[in-house]
């Protein structure tokens, strides 16, 4: 049976690391990461981040390990956000490889 | 004012009360030297940045304070992550302050470039690549703040070179970085666990290096005494508890004494304070203390539930935890109890091994425990030394042993005892160290012997890597490889070589006279001590097997 996905919500310090921060995280941890979105806040040099994760038992964990990454202002789960934003992500990321496999 | 980088960086360092850097100088961070030149800070020219790191280790293990170490790009900054990623796992305040290479040049593959910020993310508590000059007046200060602040740990600062050589005009120097006062605890969640211990009738503290951490140990000792409690530690605990109270149980885990986790087994409420369960505490965690309900207190939410999920926890700092919850603990006796772990105790001490001979190394432990100052420093390597010393020393006082316990880092020996004595040059320190483990850092003894402090380099020493061979015995059928040394190198006329004396207890007819008159001595020595190449230690948990399953030290 899949595990259902989950978002977690995060507000970043805007600075070149903060993205290695957080993605090394996860791989060192062996957490699962889905998906990422990030963009610029309007203003405070922040960034907002959107990860889709699998929410299974590690998620508090995740959360916990995230909460004390000094780039990381906020963590917030998000069950309640679709992932219709992902999910375009997702398509658009299945039409990539058949052209770039068109050889 | 007007300074350069490498100038602010000093001043700011001297603000944060630095008074010992231990380094080695090269291209990237040649302007930080220039301006240490200028200071009243002492540098420690070590021979390997490792070395430095440990040292700068040894110092914020027995000051609990941060301690800084530098070096330069590239390789002199590869060098040093093992000592950082050491800091890392025992959560040990250091300040690695490191060149790089010029902002123009990066990424561009130049001499002596690596991306020390890269690669020092998952080693460190955080850290930072300066971009300017003036970011220093944010970052130094803060850097000190992280290292301490919560669960301390390392934190690296890189600072290129063109960075340090930035002249800036500015007002004033930024306040220094001190720990934040602890976060407050609510009474209810004190009442509710003050409930669990009172209520319970077979508890059990198991301690850590949070205790010695947070300077939590004469409060712990009030608790334990005032409710008759127990006390196992882990490796990185030992020294927070007296080693010879009547409740004490010595470490737990892994090369634990048997009384100690059959105690373990009997609980029925665990009380884990400032520990996160590591494996080699706690062996297969679904099969650590079956009986026992889980009270965790840590600094750290991270680590509550990570490992074993708690029935009851604290997100607090342990010493204000101690302190806030002896009020609501009664005074107990619990003379059932006490009287069950005292028979455990008889039935199954820790044993020296029948028939060992006088230097067997758990002897020769506690014959030095007995020539040395009751208030000596003593460090370790890693192996099988480290757990006689951890098995046999009986600690009293925190801060009193510094061993590299979450890495188990072979090396960190000697530069740790090093860096003791540079932060206590009034007190005897004594590294005891493994043949193996020595000759990963011997280059030190060069910085020994430039300082010559009242420092003893103990080797037992049994010409093979002796726990892997141990492992291999026990594990691998007695398939010995890359375990046994083809050669032995003569410690003690090294030592000599290096301007150290140095003597060797082989053939020696009265060897303990002989160890006891090279522990009195004013300066350094290393002592060779031969130790039979067939001794284990005893008991041991398989790795992933319950902690009641020891092999042997019956």
């Amino acid at each position: 049976m899949r595990e259902a996905n989950t978002i977690i919500e995060l507000t970043v310090k805007n600075h070149p690391g903060a993205m290695s921060h957080i993605t090394g995280l996860f791989s060192r941890r062996a957490f699962n990461l889905e998906g990422i979105l990030c963009a610029p806040l309007p203003k405070g040099g922040r960034s907002r981040m959107y990860l889709l994760v699998r929410a299974n038992g590690r998620l508090e964990q995740i959360v916990r390990q995230l909460e004390k990454l000094y780039d990381v202002i906020e963590v917030h789960e998000r069950p309640d956000y679709d992932h219709r934003l992902f999910r375009k992500l997702h398509e658009l990321i299945k039409m990539k490889p058949e052209a770039a496999n068109g050889r | 004012m007007k300074h350069n980088g490498a100038e602010i960086t000093i001043k700011l360092l001297e603000r944060q009360g630095i008074r010992v850097i231990a380094g080695i100088p090269g291209g990237s961070n040649l302007p930080l030297y220039h301006a240490l030149y200028h200071s009243r800070i002492r540098h420690i020219l070590t021979r390997h940045e490792q070395a430095a790191g440990f040292i700068a280790q040894g110092i914020a293990r027995t000051t609990l304070k941060p301690a800084v170490c530098f070096a330069t790009s590239g390789p002199g900054a590869t060098n040093l992550l093992t000592a950082i990623a050491d800091a890392k796992l025992d959560s040990i305040p250091l300040i690695a302050i490191t060149g790089q290479v010029s902002r123009g040049l990066i990424g561009s593959d130049a001499f002596q470039e690596v991306d020390t910020y890269g690669m020092s993310i998952p080693i460190t508590k955080h850290n930072f690549l300066v971009r300017s000059a003036r970011e220093l007046f944010r970052v130094v200060p803060e850097a000190f703040r992280i290292a301490v602040s919560g669960r301390p740990g390392p934190v690296l600062i890189d600072i290129p070179k063109d960075v340090q050589l930035e002249e800036v005009i500015f007002n004033s120097w930024p306040q220094p970085g001190e720990k934040p006062e602890p976060r407050g605890i609510d009474l209810r969640e004190l009442k509710q666990a003050a409930r669990m211990i009172n209520s319970s009738l077979r508890p059990l503290f198991y301690i850590g290096g949070g205790i010695i951490q947070a300077g939590a140990a004469p409060a712990l000792f009030k608790l334990a005494h005032k409710n008759s409690i127990p006390v196992t530690s882990t490796l990185m605990g030992l020294g927070a508890f007296p080693g010879d109270d009547p409740l004490f149980l010595g470490m737990l885990g892994m090369h634990a004494a048997r009384y100690t986790n059959l105690a373990l087994k009997e609980a029925d409420l665990l009380i884990a304070f400032g520990v996160r369960f590591d494996d080699r505490a706690t062996g297969n965690p679904a099969k650590f203390c079956p009986q026992a309900a889980i009270l965790h207190i840590d600094i750290d939410r991270a680590e509550i539930n990570k490992i074993k999920k708690a029935h009851f926890s604290i997100t607090a700092d342990i010493n204000l935890a101690c302190k806030l919850l002896l009020p609501y603990i009664r005074r107990e006796r619990r003379a059932p109890w006490l009287a069950q772990i005292n028979g455990l105790k008889q039935k199954f001490p820790l044993r020296v091994p029948a028939g060992a001979d006088q230097m067997h190394p758990l002897r020769l432990i506690a014959d030095v425990k007995d020539m040395a100052d009751p208030d000596a420093i003593i460090t370790t390597d890693v192996g099988q030394h480290q757990m006689w010393v951890a098995q046999g020393y009986c600690f009293s006082r925190p801060r009193s042993f510094l061993t590299s316990g979450g890495l188990g880092t072979m090396g960190f020996g000697l530069p740790a005892a090093i860096g003791a004595a540079l932060a206590y040059p009034e007190k005897q320190v004594i590294c005891f160290s493994g043949d193996g483990s020595l000759l990963m850092n011997i280059q030190e003894l060069a910085t020994l012997a430039d300082l010559k402090p009242r420092l003893k380099v103990i080797v037992l020493n049994n010409s093979q890597l002796g726990l892997v061979r141990q492992q291999q015995e026990l594990f691998y059928q007695g398939k010995y490889i890359a375990s046994k040394f083809m050669t032995s190198p003569d410690f003690a006329e090294i030592a000599k070589n290096f301007g150290i004396p140095g003597i060797d207890l082989r053939n020696s007819r009265r060897p303990l006279a002989l160890l006891r008159r090279a522990l009195k001595e004013k300066g350094p020595c290393l002592i060779n001590v031969p130790i039979g190449q067939a001794h284990n230690v005893f008991p041991m948990v398989a790795p992933g097997g319950a902690n009641h399953e020891m092999i042997g030290g019956e």
